[in-house]
């Protein structure tokens, strides 16, 4: 199993669940984050006073899938989340180690 | 003779449509009755009048809770937001109590010796001793008067609002039970003799008797505050509410110290949304408050009540157009902030100046304390947290001696009343020397506001402290000072 995370920006996230519905996943975590990469922050100005913000407003996702389904989603959501502008956010890939569903104790795939 | 001039003094003369004519035919004068008795007052009182100056009362309440709270509370950061709006609310509580106890009594009787009598009243009202449903106050018409109750609560309104303006200053970092007893003070040396000095006269069917020549020849009253016998124009509160509090928000800043991490840490208001909605509510409740000010409901009532919207917003225009300019964007702070700016500036000026004036005294006060908040303020380095002294001293500046200007006569203005006759006239209007007398008022309010702002404060630190200690004013105020949050999600 893998654990898709993807940082994407906050407007593409309904893009997003879509095409991961239309390529057959079944659920996702969604989280308000922030951070900073490449892009860097903006700059607010209150009364004169100027705060630069270097934290930008993001969101991750995080998918669990079969390890068979991984390339398939991970290119998905390269897709749908693609702008072709600095801050469009990564997709990182990492080993999931075992999956419980918690109402019924299934383990691993079928508990995906 | 025109040493005697006085806010909204055209009033009888609209009032009593097309009077402005006849004024000088004896068979009108004989109608009026001079000095008149407390029963004939009676007579002489307007249900029209009564019901607008209490509406108006309940206006300028409403200005400082919720819209002044809200305005400043906004601004701030979340851990501090509930202390603001505590601030504001005990202020003006605590500020009701006292105005009935000793407030009204010192700003609005005559007291003391000669020589104190022109700076601040006596006792002989305090607890609102002899006050009662059948005792009047003047207005500013020959023969029309007000449930004196009324005149205690529109005034009422005003003493609470003024302590509670200065809190912006230092928001972030005082003790709540400091400033508690600081307001007390601040009011009893401070407000109270400034608001006698500028509003306290004999009135209208009074004044005459009271008058006698000095020793250059020229007429002055006996009976009347310090400021309003040199003939200064301040029609509902630059002076007395504006600068005041705005001088004393400085002198609390110095004192007080910068918060810590100031100029470090990043302060950026917590709900812009609050701050618009206070601004807002501050506009509505500012008619109360100006158009309030002419004490009855006619004319000049209108005239300052347009005043009041148009110089609004004509400084709300000007800050968002200084904005795109400066920075590229207009923002919603600014426009809030050159609508506050704008009610500041033409509050003296409210029931003196046209509509198109208004217009122009909003468009110039907006660039001018824009650059006090943004440039002085960044280069002196004090820590003014929501910039009481850029707008409200500042803006009361400009509206205090552009009053001398948007008053006169010839550029549509409503000039000033000579009241030393008993019908008032019409005085003769000098703008220069109008705008000497003006500067004079401000630079009084200055000093008394300054000096005793600055004594209460040091006294304050030396004794009970002003200051939050270090770790609380990092945890903020609202755990620390109250143990509460704004907001629990």
């Amino acid at each position: 199993m893998k654990l898709v995370t993807a940082i994407i920006k906050p407007f593409k996230l309904d893009d997003v669940r879509e095409a991961l519905s239309a390529a057959g996943v079944q659920g996702m975590t969604v989280t308000e984050v922030k951070g900073f990469g490449r892009q860097k922050g903006q700059t607010e100005i209150y009364r004169g006073a100027e705060y630069t913000t270097n934290m930008v407003p993001k969101i991750k996702i995080e998918v669990v899938i079969e390890d068979s389904q991984a390339s398939r989603v991970v290119e998905t959501i390269q897709q749908a989340a693609h702008t072709g502008s600095i801050g469009d956010g990564k997709i990182f890939v990492t080993d999931v180690a075992q999956a419980v569903r918690i109402r019924t104790g299934e383990t691993n795939e079928t508990a995906l | 003779m025109s040493n005697f001039k006085l806010p909204g003094g055209r009033a009888l003369w609209l009032a009593l449509a097309g009077g402005a004519l006849c004024i000088a035919a004896p068979a009108f004068a004989t109608d009026m009755i001079k000095a008149p008795t407390v029963e004939q007052q009676a007579l002489m009182v307007n249900k029209g009048d009564t019901s607008w100056m209490l509406v108006s009362s309940a206006l300028v309440l409403m200005m400082s809770v919720p819209a002044l709270a809200l305005f400043y509370g906004g601004l701030v950061r979340t851990k501090n937001m509930l202390s603001v709006l505590m601030q504001v609310f005990m202020i003006v509580s605590i500020a009701a109590l006292v105005w009935c106890c000793w407030g009204y009594s010192m700003a609005f009787t005559s007291g003391g010796t000669a020589s104190t009598a022109p700076f601040v009243g006596g006792f002989s009202k305090a607890l609102l001793m002899g006050v009662s449903g059948g005792t009047y106050a003047a207005t500013f018409s020959n023969n029309v008067y007000l449930p004196e109750f009324a005149f205690v609560i529109f005034q009422m309104t005003f003493a609470c609002i003024t302590p509670a303006l200065i809190v912006g200053a230092f928001a972030e970092r005082v003790k709540f039970s400091s400033l508690m007893i600081f307001v007390v003070a601040w009011l009893t040396i401070v407000y109270f003799p400034i608001a006698h000095m500028v509003w306290y006269w004999a009135g209208p069917d009074f004044l005459a008797d009271s008058v006698v020549k000095d020793a250059a020849g020229a007429l002055v009253s006996q009976d009347a505050g310090y400021l309003w016998g040199m003939g200064a124009l301040d029609f509902a509160g630059g002076t007395v509410v504006h600068i005041n509090a705005g001088i004393a928000g400085l002198v609390g800043c110095l004192m007080i110290g910068k918060r810590l991490g100031y100029g470090k840490e990043a302060t950026p208001p917590h709900s812009l949304t609050m701050t618009m909605i206070g601004a807002s509510l501050l506009w509505v409740g500012w008619f109360g408050f100006n158009a309030g000010s002419n004490l009855e409901a006619n004319g000049v009532t209108a005239v300052a009540f347009i005043n009041t919207f148009v110089a609004t917003a004509a400084a709300a225009v000007s800050w968002a157009l200084i904005d795109q300019v400066v920075h590229g964007k207009p923002s919603m702070l600014g426009a809030a902030t050159g609508a506050v700016a704008g009610l500041v500036a033409i509050t003296p000026a409210s029931g003196y100046a046209a509509p198109m004036t208004s217009i122009v005294l909003g468009l110039i006060v907006s660039p001018i304390c824009f650059f006090f908040v943004s440039t002085v303020k960044n280069k002196l380095k004090y820590d003014d947290t929501l910039d009481v002294f850029g707008v409200h001293c500042i803006g009361g500046i400009v509206g205090a001696l552009g009053t001398a200007i948007v008053a006169d006569p010839a550029l549509g203005g409503q000039g000033v009343f000579d009241y030393t006759v008993f019908p008032a006239g019409v005085a003769a209007y000098d703008m220069m020397g109008q705008l000497i007398i003006q500067a004079k008022a401000v630079g009084l309010t200055l000093v008394w506001s300054g000096v005793g702002s600055a004594v209460l404060f040091f006294i304050l630190d030396k004794t009970i402290g002003l200051r939050p200690s270090a770790d609380a004013e990092r945890e903020g105020l609202d755990i620390s000072e109250h143990g509460e949050r704004a907001y629990n999600y």
